[in-house]
């Protein structure tokens, strides 16, 4: 049957077909088997094997036992805490990295391009290095954190504290994620919208966001994906109490610290399993906002 | 001018004051919340001056965090270079059976935190992992030492490199290389005269990243390193130890050294763009 399927081995031309397996189409580019070889081998033991074992360590506990340790008080807060503040981030993170995408095509200014490039240094700051300069900033006694200090409010080693890193390392993936975009769409079609009598407002709203609404769920769930993961610069700002500022990440840190692997694994496995769902959900609205847009 | 180039000056015109407005916002977003960070850094590592800040960077346990960011990403760079490579050779120049499957599982490791990246490799390798018992038997270790480190490493900077080059590859198709195997090169001749020459900027591009990641992970390397001082610190774990001793010079001076390393990169980053933008992935033209 799939004799039927492969081309006769005599029309290679001047260079010989390969001899390929049966689940590759013939080329005449040499190089696949030791290529493909590299790519599987590598991957399988950088990647599916620790992650195999990230499957199958919480099994240890049973089912009942990895109940019991994700709803265990401290844990289920520390999730809480952990996901919660990722999406108000992000959510935040979506006027903000609007109006710097805008701003960055549609104006120009001195200094345009030295503010574009800068919008990666979330990205190309090690974490740890934006961790305890926004702890510095944002302590008591801080720049910053002083004048919050002053009406009353605590910054540094509280939520709000959590919730300005998870700001700061968000941000690049919202700009990025609407740049490109923005910088496409098709500007007859605004100008369509003002010949027609629309104003700068009803332009923007009606014409220019669901255009970018696609772009900008994605850049809002990426940031979310990595907020909720993040640990470097939020570990420092956080104040770390149990119960109230202790994110997901540094939980899987203290049991692995007292030899709960099993423990250390469910949270991991959990952290994983709840972000793939909200990805999924979110990848859903996306292909719903983007079938809508072109009916 | 044409009509339309009319209106959208007009359109320009019309409202200078919330352009204004809107550059100025951004500006001021960018400004708190992200140069002011990168200020604090040079400011704290600078604030009992320059002899201070140099007797921190120089002394012995910085200077084997520097060794040994240096040594581990050396080996996980050009491992997960070579991957890259292989990865996009097989995706972007032959069609199979499973490639999107196989591109998912690629993209996994950005996916997940970095904490999990390294607890992954303690299930494994740790006292109480998988392989555990055989490497206390034979004396092997993994976990707390710098095996674990480049493992971890290595997985959290997984996909930078394949990334940048898949893309790329899969436009400029095989061409090129088909035209060479015809006219009689080699297969390893093509890859070379051919192939590289074609990626190279994209390539660069990638490896950048993916050192600059691997220099600065910290979540990562936190688990598995066990925070020996100057056997298992790289210099992020190093700026950790010291601010945790409220050695805010030292932590701030070995910080400045990973933000230094960040803004050449951004830098670079920038220049490939703004120059080579053509050889890089779509996504990454300006």
């Amino acid at each position: 049957m799939s004799d039927q399927i492969l081309p006769n081995p005599s029309v290679g031309g001047a260079v010989a077909r390969r001899r390929l397996p049966r689940w590759v189409e013939p080329s005449i580019l040499p190089g696949f088997p030791l290529a493909m070889g590299i790519t599987l081998a590598y991957l399988g033991l950088i990647v599916i094997l620790p992650l195999t074992a990230l499957a199958i360590r919480p099994l240890e506990l049973g089912l009942s036992g990895i109940w019991q340790a994700l709803t265990e008080d401290r844990v289920a807060a520390a999730l809480k805490l952990s996901f919660g503040l990722s999406a108000i981030a992000a959510l935040v993170n979506a006027p903000l990295g609007l109006l710097l995408a805008w701003t960055l095509t549609r104006y120009e200014f001195p200094g345009r391009r030295i503010l574009d490039a800068l919008v990666d240094l979330p990205f190309a700051l090690p974490t740890a290095v934006a961790g305890i300069a926004l702890t510095t900033i944002y302590a008591p006694n801080g720049p910053l954190g002083e004048l919050f200090a002053k009406v009353g409010i605590k910054t540094a080693y509280s939520p709000l504290g959590i919730f300005i890193a998870l700001l700061f390392i968000g941000l690049p993936f919202v700009v990025r994620a609407i740049q490109p975009v923005l910088q496409d769409i098709d500007r007859e079609v605004e100008e369509a919208a003002q010949t027609l009598g629309a104003n700068s407002l009803q332009r923007a709203v009606f014409v220019v966001l669901p255009a970018i609404a696609p772009s900008l769920i994605s850049g809002v769930s990426l940031a979310f994906a990595r907020a909720v993961g993040e640990y470097g610069s939020v570990v420092f700002i956080a104040g770390n109490m149990p119960m109230k500022t202790e994110i997901a990440p540094l939980l899987i840190v203290i049991k692995l610290e007292q030899y709960d692997y099993a423990g250390a694994a469910a949270v991991g496995l959990a952290m994983v399993g709840i972000s793939f769902g909200a990805l999924i959900v979110i990848n859903a609205v996306q292909i719903f906002l983007a079938g809508r847009g072109r009916r | 001018m044409t009509a339309a180039a009319n209106v959208s000056t007009s359109s320009k015109a019309r409202l200078p004051g919330l352009a204004i407005l809107l550059v100025l916002a951004s500006v001021a977003v960018m400004g708190v919340l992200v140069l002011f960070p990168l200020f604090i850094v040079f400011k704290e590592a600078f604030a009992k001056g320059l002899p201070t800040y140099l007797a921190a960077i120089r002394e012995p346990d910085a200077l084997a965090a520097i060794r040994l960011t240096l040594l581990v990403a050396a080996i996980a760079v050009p491992l997960n270079a070579v991957f890259g490579v292989a990865a996009a050779w097989c995706i972007a120049k032959f069609e199979f059976r499973g490639k999107s499957f196989l591109l998912t599982l690629i993209d996994l490791p950005f996916s997940i935190s970095p904490v999990v990246s390294g607890l992954v490799w303690v299930l494994l390798f740790g006292a109480q992992g998988w392989f555990g018992t055989w490497l206390i038997e034979h004396d092997v270790k993994i976990i707390f030492a710098t095996t674990g480190l480049v493992l971890a490493t290595i997985l959290v900077t997984f996909p930078f490199v394949a990334r940048e080059l898949i893309p790329l590859m899969q436009d400029q198709g095989s061409d090129e290389e088909a035209a060479a195997l015809t006219l009689g090169a080699g297969g390893f001749t093509t890859f070379w005269k051919i192939t590289i020459p074609n990626i190279k900027w994209a390539l660069l591009y990638g490896v950048l990243l993916c050192n600059a990641r691997a220099m600065g992970e910290f979540g990562a390397v936190s688990v598995v390193s066990g925070h020996i001082r100057g056997l298992t610190t790289t210099l992020p774990l190093h700026v950790e130890v010291l601010y945790n001793d409220y050695d805010f010079v030292g932590a701030f001076a070995a910080a400045s050294l990973l933000a230094s390393l960040g803004l050449v990169t951004l830098v670079l980053k920038t220049a490939l763009e703004w120059r080579h933008s053509g050889e890089l992935s779509a996504s990454r033209r300006h």
